[in-house]
Parts: C-alpha cells; structure tokens; sequence
C-alpha cells in the first residue's frame, strides 16, 4: 500500500505527472474574478469564500479522470488487481494521493488568493480549515466517479456529469462554513455536516468505488 | 496444483468456452492454442482472478497466480529499477536482482521505462513476474514483440521456475522447446444459448 502510494506522488510530481494543474487553474480562476466582477471590494469580499471553494472544486474535477485512467491504459490496473492488495486499500491510496497532490496543494493556496479577493481577515482561518476538511471528500467521491467510468473512452465527460452531483453537499457547507466565518458568524453547524460528509463518505465510499471497479475490469 | 473442472468462462455475459477440464501440475507447463477470437485470453483473464467463471469450479488459482497482460503495466516515467522494485514491495518480495540478470536488463537500469524499445518493455514485463515470487504464472502471449535472444532469455526463465517447482499457464504461438502440454481450445467452444440470449433482452 505505502508503495502504491509513494509510486503515485513519485508519478504526479515527474514530468507529464499532472501536479500542479489544479493548482494553476484555481490561480487563474482567482485571479480572473477580480477582473470580472469588477473594482468592488466590498462585493468581492462577500462572494470571496464562495468563489474560493468553487474555484477547489474545480480545480480538483479537473485531475480526477487520472486516478485510475493512467493505470488502466497501461495494464497496470489489472496487474494490482491481481496483486495481494484489497481492492478497497487501491482505491484509498488512489484517492489518498490525489488528495495529497491535488488537494492539500489547494488548501494551503487558498489562503493566499483570498487576498486577490479581499477575504476578510476573520475568514482566513476558515476557509483554511474547511476546505482542508471538505476537500479529502472531493478526492474520495471523485476516485468513486473514475471507477465508474475506467473503462470508457473519453469518460471525463461522463465522470463530470456524475460526480458533481455529488460534490454539491460538500460545496454547501464547506462553502457555508467559510462565508459564515468570514462574517464573525457561528460555524458549529455548518462545521459538523462538512466533517460528517469527509468522513462517511471516506468510510463507505472506498467499497463503492472497488465494487465498481471489480465489474469493470471484467 | 492448478484444476479447472467442468469451467464455462464468458466475456460480455455471453459463454465463451464451456466444459473446460484441466490439471496443471506443480513444475508443469500448459500451453493453450486456437485461433484469434477462440477465448484464450477471456481463459486466463478467469484463471488469473480478473472475471469471476460463469461455471464450475478453480482450483488452485486466486493468490497463487502471477498475471502477465498484453500490457506490460509499465510506468514510462519510472526507471527499470524502479518499476520492478515497485513491484516487489507490492508482492513482499525483496530483491529484483535476479530478475534483471534474467532478462539481460541491468544494462538498462536507470533508463526510464518509456524510453526503451517495444522488445525491452516485453523483457521488463516479463521481468516483472520473476519478482512476485509466485507460484503459477498465467501469460498471455508472452513472447510478442521479443526478438530470437530475447525468446531464448525467456524460455530459460520460464525453464528454472518450472524446476523450482512453479508451473505456467500461457497462450503461445511459439515453440519454446519447452516440455509442455497443449490444450487447444477450439473443440471447448460454446454453443450459442438461446435461452440466456433471451435473458439478456428482458
């Protein structure tokens, strides 16, 4: 397992690796709302924590049809299949490491882009903590859609379609949890349901994901 | 000991080779003839554990086998060393040395996996089944893209494991001047049923 996890972070960081894609495009997205929003920085720091996590969420869509395409194309896929790994521990660590290279990148940078978007100060804090809770959400419900869709080609389209439904919830209150301590607001509750979703669905969804996967690579 | 008794395997649902019986001893090779499109890789793809068998019954298989693809399941940005060293700690086994000497690779090391020819990617899959320590290896065309020498290389691999006990399953058009059994599957090809053709239209 610790292999398959230090063969993926070696993977994502050598060139043509993918880390740093998420990462430049939620530059970009941050740094184009400015422009488009305009010189308001009182609107601008009310839809900063907003923007924030869309921009995240984004960012994360973006790198999921490689969790387990790359591997599939090359064979390697069926190789760990048959290897004495738990179907469910591949996709955990699949997931780990997407987390690791997409979205722990993500979280650490959020902060410094909400200057560009006049974050208030008491918001930093929390959009820090919510989306370090809400994005390991994103990497294990987007390894769920890439098994989905491994064996199809081009299925990033579809793998879109299906898996942003589900990152709607953790958009919610991950969202809700920023705007509300950027406002000097309560976040106990918001708070809670962001941890509640992180960790259902890293408890159960790594099933779901391996069930799938077994039936597609039949 | 591998044994597959009364074995129907299927791709896609539909049967694609029924009654299927045999036994594949300890330090024995088997090797499986037919024609393209005749079910040769839906067979091992069953025996390795990909695909669950549509009927009868495995023995034998499951953590035993080492599966070796079309694919070799090469990283092209990792070295040799790194891909089979990967490999080993995924399987608990330690020391990929004797799998470079094997297939003559240790010249390539350090070279990245995507800069070697289609022959050294094959020699380095193969390579690859050394360094699972397992006991039955199930290959599917194996010496594809393999120039003389490098057949050579691999039918003494295959050689030494059969004498260390170790047994092999493989689709192959090649003779390997190996002493193996030859199953051809022609004669296990399954009748169309109507029946669960209709099943899948409900």
């Amino acid at each position: 397992m610790i292999a398959l996890l230090l063969r993926d972070l070696r993977l994502a960081v050598r060139a043509g690796g993918g880390f740093g894609l998420g990462l430049v495009f939620f530059l970009i997205v941050t740094v184009l709302v400015p422009f488009g929003v305009g010189p308001q920085t009182d609107l601008l720091s009310r839809i900063a924590p907003g923007v924030l996590w869309v921009g995240a969420l984004l960012a994360c869509l973006l790198s999921l049809d490689r969790i387990l395409a790359l591997d599939w194309e090359d064979g390697s896929l069926d190789l760990l299949a048959t290897a004495p790994l738990p179907m469910e521990g591949i996709v955990s660590v699949k997931a780990l490491a997407h987390w690791i290279t997409t979205g722990l990148p993500l979280v650490f940078i959020a902060p410094m882009l909400g200057v560009l978007l006049s974050l208030p100060l008491e918001g930093y804090v929390w959009v820090l903590v919510s989306l370090l809770l809400g994005t390991p959400a994103l990497s294990v419900i987007g390894t769920f859609g890439a098994a989905l869709t491994v064996g199809l080609k081009r299925g990033g389209l579809l793998m879109s379609l299906l898996v942003l439904p589900l990152y709607v919830p953790t958009l919610i209150f991950g969202a809700e949890v920023a705007r509300r301590g950027a406002d000097g607001l309560a976040v106990a509750t918001p708070l809670a349901m962001l941890a509640g979703i992180s960790f259902g669905v890293m408890a159960l969804l790594p099933f779901a994901s391996a069930a799938v996967l077994r039936i597609n690579l039949r | 000991m591998l044994t597959a008794q009364d074995l129907t395997v299927s791709r896609g649902g539909i049967p694609v080779l029924e009654s299927l019986n045999f036994t594949l001893n300890d330090g024995a090779a088997l090797v499986l003839r037919g024609p393209n499109g005749a079910g040769k890789t839906t067979l091992l793809r069953t025996v390795a554990g990909l695909q669950p068998p549509m009927q009868g019954t495995l023995e034998g298989a499951g953590e035993r086998i080492a599966y070796a693809a079309h694919a070799d399941g090469l990283k092209t940005m990792l070295t040799v060393t790194e891909n089979l060293s990967f490999w080993a700690s995924v399987f608990g086994t330690s020391g990929i040395e004797d799998a470079v000497q094997a297939f003559d690779l240790s010249a390539l090391r350090d070279r990245l996996a995507g800069s070697l020819s289609a022959g050294q990617k094959r020699r380095l899959g193969l390579a690859r089944l050394m360094v699972t320590g397992r006991p039955v290896w199930v290959l599917d065309e194996p010496t594809v893209s393999l120039d003389a020498v490098s057949v050579g290389l691999f039918a003494d691999a295959v050689r030494a494991h059969l004498s260390g006990g170790g047994s092999a399953l493989m689709a192959t058009h090649i003779d390997l001047g190996l002493e193996a059994g030859v199953l051809d599957v022609g004669p296990f090809k399954a009748r169309p049923r109507a029946a669960l053709e209709d099943e899948a239209f409900l």
